[in-house]
């Protein structure tokens, strides 16, 4: 089995998940601009931690043969911060870069005015330097968060097919489906979405347009669980073709309208799906 | 030392010629556009090792093109580098001594010696890493040791290396041994020629 983890921030996560991931054929991952946590207070904080997303962290990846690329932008909780939104002005640099193949994590938090502004001047950013969009979607008073989330990209003037509405559930997934978008789906210890629960959303809505992602990150979360949807797609007797259609052409294909995703060092890039590219090049010293 | 006309002369050479050449064009006219020229090089030139010229690669040998090209002085390429991804900042490391920057560089090469990517310590050790004092240059020897960087990267090595490098070589390797682990050969055998040039 070969995955493609379309979200997950690694930067939280420590070598050994990323030996278990390559062992566990998870050969690339994107890993989306987010919320550190701990407030930051200035903007240099930020060009930091985005040089950090594509400098250190896909290098790092490189070590345990992990192909990474990042989205950048100005996420939706520190939107609503005054000593973060100069952050807005800094991202057209970055949407220039190499590994950056969407404007992300972008959306709502708590639905505010800031949060509205931020939310579609980085849909602007997006279409400026053409690149998707990846959308959180709020975790209070989701279902209008999502429905407002798909107002404001109709008006943005992007095409829905370039953008992955994220962290759906089995209220929200119907009407992201309806509007074009990608849907993004987070598969959790606990919350927001399990294994068997994704079976039974793929089962319902099908293959198209499906992104399911570990979102794994500094909270209660695991990396492997994409490997684990895999394998209860298998269970409910889903196909080796559809498992990898979900978890590796799929998200290979939203980010490719990037033009910048770049699989060449991927040993299951080619066509033959492979264990054995994780090969660990060096120990450290 | 690799210049300019050479890199250009070898970019021709590339399927991505005419995207080069209109970039440069473009950075020599106006000069505050190259930025996205110089973020978009990988993408649009290439990264395939570049013919005839070992040790570049297309985007870099682009890059530096471009910084030349846009007539860049020194506040404007530290910038360029202190902005960049890692494959930008190797680019500025390696065209730093083809541009007009005198020694207002040196804190680049402190940065990326820094790092713990082994291609930006070795891109530090080019022909611009003259400007580093000794005990800086001996400590990013040492740390290519360390970090398996060949030392094939170290420009001017056999010229600069000396005593205190070889006591700290020497000292590197007893650490390794007690530890029952390798030594890389390159600094065995360079260890080897500084303690036999001193008996």
């Amino acid at each position: 089995m070969r995955i493609f983890d379309p979200h997950i921030h690694m930067t939280s996560r420590t070598t050994d998940d990323y030996a278990r991931m390559a062992a566990a054929g998870i050969t690339a991952v994107v890993e989306p601009a987010f919320w550190l946590g701990q407030p930051r207070t200035n903007p240099g904080s930020f060009t930091d931690y985005f040089d950090s997303l594509l400098g250190w962290e896909p290098y790092r990846a490189a070590q345990f043969g992990v192909t990474h690329h990042a989205t950048i932008a100005l996420n939706p909780k520190e939107a609503g911060d005054p000593r973060c939104r100069p952050v807005l002005d800094l991202l057209p640099r970055y949407l220039d870069k190499d590994r950056v193949v969407a404007v992300g994590e972008i959306g709502y938090d708590s639905m505010t005015p800031e949060e509205d502004d931020a939310f579609e001047r980085q849909l602007a950013m997006a279409v400026e330097h053409e690149l998707p969009a990846l959308v959180h979607t709020p975790h209070r008073d989701k279902a209008r968060g999502t429905r407002r989330t798909l107002e404001v990209v109709a008006a943005a003037g992007i095409d829905p097919g370039r953008v992955a509405v994220d962290h759906l559930n089995e209220v929200t997934v119907g009407i992201v489906h309806d509007s074009g978008c990608w849907m993004g789906f987070s598969i959790y210890p606990e919350t927001k979405m399990s294994p068997p629960r994704m079976v039974e959303i793929l089962r319902r809505h099908g293959l198209d347009r499906v992104l399911v992602n570990s979102a794994a990150d500094w909270g209660i979360s695991d990396p492997l669980l994409t490997l684990e949807t895999g394998r209860a797609m298998l269970e409910a007797g889903f196909g080796e073709d559809d498992v990898d259609r979900v978890l590796w052409r799929n998200p290979v294909e939203f980010y490719s309208q990037s033009g910048r995703l770049d699989l060449t060092g991927t040993a299951a890039a080619s066509a033959e799906p492979t264990f054995a590219g994780s090969s660990i090049k060096r120990g450290g010293s | 030392m690799t210049g300019p006309e050479t890199l250009r002369a070898a970019l021709r050479d590339t399927p991505h010629a005419e995207w080069v050449e209109d970039a440069l064009a473009a950075a020599a006219e106006r000069p505050g556009t190259f930025r996205r020229s110089f973020a978009a090089a990988g993408r649009r030139a290439g990264r395939a090792p570049l013919p005839g010229v070992p040790g570049w690669t297309a985007d870099e040998a682009t890059r530096a093109l471009l910084l030349l090209a846009a007539d860049q002085g020194a506040a404007e390429v530290c910038e360029v580098y202190w902005q960049g991804d890692a494959d930008e900042k190797r680019a500025v490391l390696k065209a730093l001594p083809m541009l007009p920057v005198g020694t207002a560089a040196v804190p680049l090469l402190h940065d990326a010696l820094r790092t713990n990517d082994t291609r930006l310590v070795a891109a530090a050790l080019g022909p611009y890493a003259r400007h580093l004092d000794q005990a800086a240059w001996r400590q990013a020897v040492l740390k290519c040791v360390f970090m398996d960087v060949r030392l094939a990267a170290v420009d001017r090595l056999g010229e600069r290396a000396d005593a205190e490098l070889a006591a700290m070589l020497a000292a590197f390797a007893e650490e390794r041994a007690a530890a029952g682990r390798a030594v890389p050969d390159d600094a065995t055998a360079l260890l080897h020629s500084l303690s036999s040039q001193e008996s």
